[in-house]
């Protein structure tokens, strides 16, 4: 049993080690010193505070994007579809606080409560096709992206559009107070950690660790989690035991959009306070990998979206103090993302099957 | 020295929290029929899979023709003429027969297959061993009992000399076992040898030469088939005498389950049918007659075109899963790995499927473990299921551990009626005769059971009443003491109808 946890622990690990090392062979190809543009990555994301702030902000939203891929796959389902549910949610808490001027306290729980309802029924419509119809969630999902992409898009060039916007991106007006998250400077200042106010670091990343312990809560120690897991690993046997697998994939799909549209909050109600067209840019799908690279569980959640947190942190410093150019930081990240995915897996195989014949 | 083909020698395999090899020896003659047998957890599959490769022991030698040899992996094994068939046949469901055989050893005429060849070579195969099978069919069209000879095929198309049969009779009827038997006679003949692993005595009986009996990972006898019987090789087996199973008279209670004109062609034609308080109504039938759907009906997994249920006169309106149970009908499924059981769920958390969103288990909304492990801890106990601790995978359990699990979660909460499908298909002698004494005793107490078997021998000792299924109606409801096993097989076959 330990070993098997720590063959859970080391696997990523070595996947994410044969990773950098395969990006350092690209870098070295490149003409630069890997030793040096990894360090310029390191230096400025994890060796100051600073650094770190910005990191725990980037992991905000992947991992709200992995809790709500990582639910979906316990239920059997594969959403890819988090990225559209990100911009229904953003949105619609972006209505209420554009909307709504009201106090905090009702504000900020209203707003997420917004995010949520959307995020869960955009999920919704995939499963109820699914459930209805036996139309694949694969597909629908996909197709529900560009819906919301656009229709967000719409919204924010019309009705929405801030009125004498100069900002080329187009953007609503900003939020009320009232819906706004604050940042954390205040408070880590207080306790004696020294962060710039200009971190966007702000309580959603709290948000978010809660929501990590709640959906671990809700998987391991509710009748529903129970049942979505159940329906995930048998639905004939689920349905023997007296389980309807259509209510519960159309639950699932509720929740996991439910997550998914919570992604949005981090950007809308906590860093730019207004919704921008286009703000996620793969949010949801970095969070298929972080779900993946966490096994899909919650504490590995964390860890995976720390990482992530990491590399884009990393990415914008590779890209200001070094000569290699900007599009192939993202190559060096891609190859990072699929090495991570897939070499964990592949790392996880080689070492189970190591223990087995150990044993 | 050639005269064992094979040997072993103190094989040893430790599995955690089991012994479930040890120090075996056992001594395979050149061209004889071998059988070992021992209940399910004895390490026959275990000693195979460490003949076949698939499996390295902890300690011991294998010896192949006088040879000792180092089976790694089962190219090895295939390399000196050791062949296995599987419980579960390892064949690609949408490939043709032929396809299927050469999987592993293609033979290419630049490139391309060369079916011409492939084909005559089969031809005279099959020939040869008396064996036939349509070549050009794919496998996912063609039964159980041909899947078997395909897989025969395939082993003697690579050349085997040793063929293992890990229970390849657990999934065949009467008649398709007998066909297997005739083959394998036939193959002894031709010179090869046969392992042959099951725990039905009356078949080890029937077709080995010799028998090797084991029990907890060891060898407990070695007998000539000649002079072995059956008292001789259960008490091998199971380390105690059998008790025979003795049905009490019967009394026919108040009507509980009566169905009326249920249909759902193609299968089901017009089922009637009723069920009483203390009996045990046997359903026997031919495969594919319609007793899968008209139980999947009762279960609540599929819906009839039309007909009514009735529970103690009472119509039934909504015929699903968990209605079914809450007005006190318990379910042993045909297949428990696919529909019985969740295998990645644990003991205790299979234990409580079907009553989890209920009290005690539930309790607004979240479980109550404490409880649910309790409850699953005194299942285990007096359901005597091996398995270390509650919080193990089902999917680690043996055959007959994990339909231990399936009747104690289906006893516990004590149901008036009972539907049993197959409840003792693939499990040993032990865990039968537990089986049947559980059904016995809770007749007694008054449940109504109903009991589905392609077990003639069983139907016919635990039922009080027959029904017999063909073609999607009941032919007939016989009284067991007034009948034969050849009278119930013209009933079953179509030729005899009430």
């Amino acid at each position: 049993m330990l070993r098997r946890i720590l063959i859970s622990i080391l696997a990523p690990f070595l996947a994410v080690l044969l990773a950098f090392s395969v990006g350092a062979i690209v870098i070295y190809i490149l003409g630069e010193n890997p030793l040096y543009v990894y360090k310029i990555l390191l230096v400025n994301s994890v060796t100051k505070v600073d650094g770190w702030g910005y990191v725990l902000f980037n992991a905000t939203p992947l991992i709200f994007s992995g809790l709500a891929v990582a639910l979906a796959f316990k239920g059997g389902l594969f959403n890819i579809g988090v990225e559209g549910q990100i911009y229904i949610g953003a949105f619609a808490c972006a209505w209420f606080g554009i909307t709504f001027d009201v106090h905090p306290l009702i504000g900020i729980p209203v707003g997420l409560i917004f995010a949520m309802i959307f995020g869960g029924l955009w999920g919704v419509i995939a499963g109820y096709l699914k459930a209805r119809f036996g139309a694949h969630e694969v597909i629908n999902t996909i197709m529900l992206n560009f819906i919301a992409i656009a229709l967000t898009n719409y919204l924010v060039n019309n009705p929405f559009k801030e009125p004498g916007q100069i900002n080329p991106i187009p953007q609503t007006k900003e939020l009320f107070s009232g819906s706004i998250i604050p940042r954390v400077y205040p408070l880590f200042n207080r306790i004696g950690i020294n962060l710039s106010p200009s971190v966007p670091l702000n309580y959603t990343f709290f948000i978010a660790i809660f929501f990590c312990i709640l959906v671990w809560y809700f998987l391991e120690r509710t009748r529903w989690g129970y049942e979505i897991k159940a329906v995930g690993l048998n639905p004939r046997a689920s349905r023997y035991g007296g389980i309807n697998p259509n209510y519960i994939i159309i639950l699932t799909m509720f929740l996991s959009g439910a997550l998914g549209g919570l992604a949005g909050v981090n950007d809308v109600m906590g860093y730019r306070h207004r919704f921008l067209d286009g703000f996620s840019r793969g949010t949801g799908f970095t969070g298929i990998a972080v779900a993946l690279l966490g096994k899909n569980n919650p504490i590995g959640i964390v860890f995976a979206s720390i990482l992530f947190g990491i590399l884009d942190r990393g990415a914008l410093a590779m890209d200001v103090f070094t000569n290699t150019p900007r599009e192939l930081i993202r190559v060096i990240q891609a190859i990072i993302i699929i090495f991570v995915a897939i070499g964990n897996e592949f790392i996880f195989r080689l070492l189970q099957r190591l223990e087995r014949e150990s044993e | 020295m050639a005269e064992y083909i094979l040997e072993t020698r103190g094989i040893t395999k430790h599995f955690p929290g089991v012994l479930a090899n040890d120090s075996v020896d056992i001594k395979i003659r050149e061209g004889e029929i071998h059988s070992i047998i021992g209940e399910n957890g004895a390490g026959k599959t275990t000693l195979m899979n460490i003949i076949y490769g698939i499996i390295r022991p902890d300690r011991g030698e294998i010896f192949y023709k006088g040879k000792k040899v180092e089976i790694s992996n089962p190219s090895v094994a295939i390399k000196l003429g050791i062949g296995m068939v599987h419980q579960h046949f390892m064949l690609v469901p949408p490939f043709t027969v032929w396809e299927n055989i050469i999987l592993g050893r293609e033979v290419t005429k630049r490139g391309i297959l060369d079916k011409d060849s492939v084909c005559s070579e089969l031809k005279r195969l099959m020939k040869d061993y008396g064996l036939s099978v349509p070549l050009d069919e794919k496998v996912e069209d063609l039964s159980v009992g041909i899947c078997q000879k395909v897989e025969l095929i395939k082993l003697l198309y690579r050349g085997a000399e040793l063929l293992i049969l890990d229970e390849p009779t657990a999934l065949l009827v009467p008649q398709e076992t007998e066909e297997l038997f005739e083959i394998l006679d036939n193959l002894k003949r031709q010179g090869k040898t046969i392992i042959f692993i099951s725990h039905k005595l009356k078949e080890v009986l029937r077709i080995s030469d010799r028998i090797t009996v084991m029990r907890r990972g060891k060898v407990v006898g070695e007998l000539d088939g000649k002079e072995a019987d059956e008292e001789t090789l259960a008490r091998l087996m199971i380390g105690k005498t059998l008790e025979s199973q003795k049905l009490e008279t019967y009394e026919r209670g108040e009507e509980t389950l009566r169905l009326e004109g249920i249909r759902l062609p193609p299968r089901l034609k017009n089922i009637n049918l009723t069920l009483y308080k203390g009996e045990i109504l046997g359903l026997a039938g031919i495969e594919g007659n319609g007793q899968r759907e008209l139980l999947e009906i009762i279960t609540g997994l599929l819906i009839p075109e039309s007909g009514r249920i009735f529970y103690k006169n009472r119509e039934l309106k909504h015929l699903d899963p968990r209605t079914l149970r809450e007005i006190g009908i318990g379910f042993i499924p045909e297949d428990r790995q696919r529909t019985g059981l969740i295998l990645d769920f644990t003991v205790a958390e299979n234990i409580i499927l079907g009553r989890h969103y209920k009290e005690p288990y539930t309790v607004r909304g979240r479980l109550n473990l404490p409880v649910i492990k309790k409850t699953a801890t005194d299942i285990v106990k007096e359901y005597d299921i091996r398995t270390s601790t509650v919080d193990k995978y089902v999917r680690f359990l043996s055959g007959g551990n994990q339909q231990k699990v399936i009747l104690g979660r289906e006893f516990y909460s004590q149901p008036e009626i009972l539907i049993a499908s197959q409840p003792t298909r693939g499990l040993d002698i032990g865990a039968t005769e537990m089986i049947h004494k559980l059904l016995l005793s809770a007749r007694k107490k008054g449940m109504s059971i109903l009991l589905y078997s392609s077990d003639l021998d069983e139907i016919m000792t635990l039922s009080d009443r027959i029904a017999v299924i063909y073609n999607g109606e009941i032919v007939g409801v016989l009284s067991p003491k007034e009948i034969d096993e050849t009278t119930l097989g013209l009933y079953m076959t179509g030729a005899r109808k009430d």
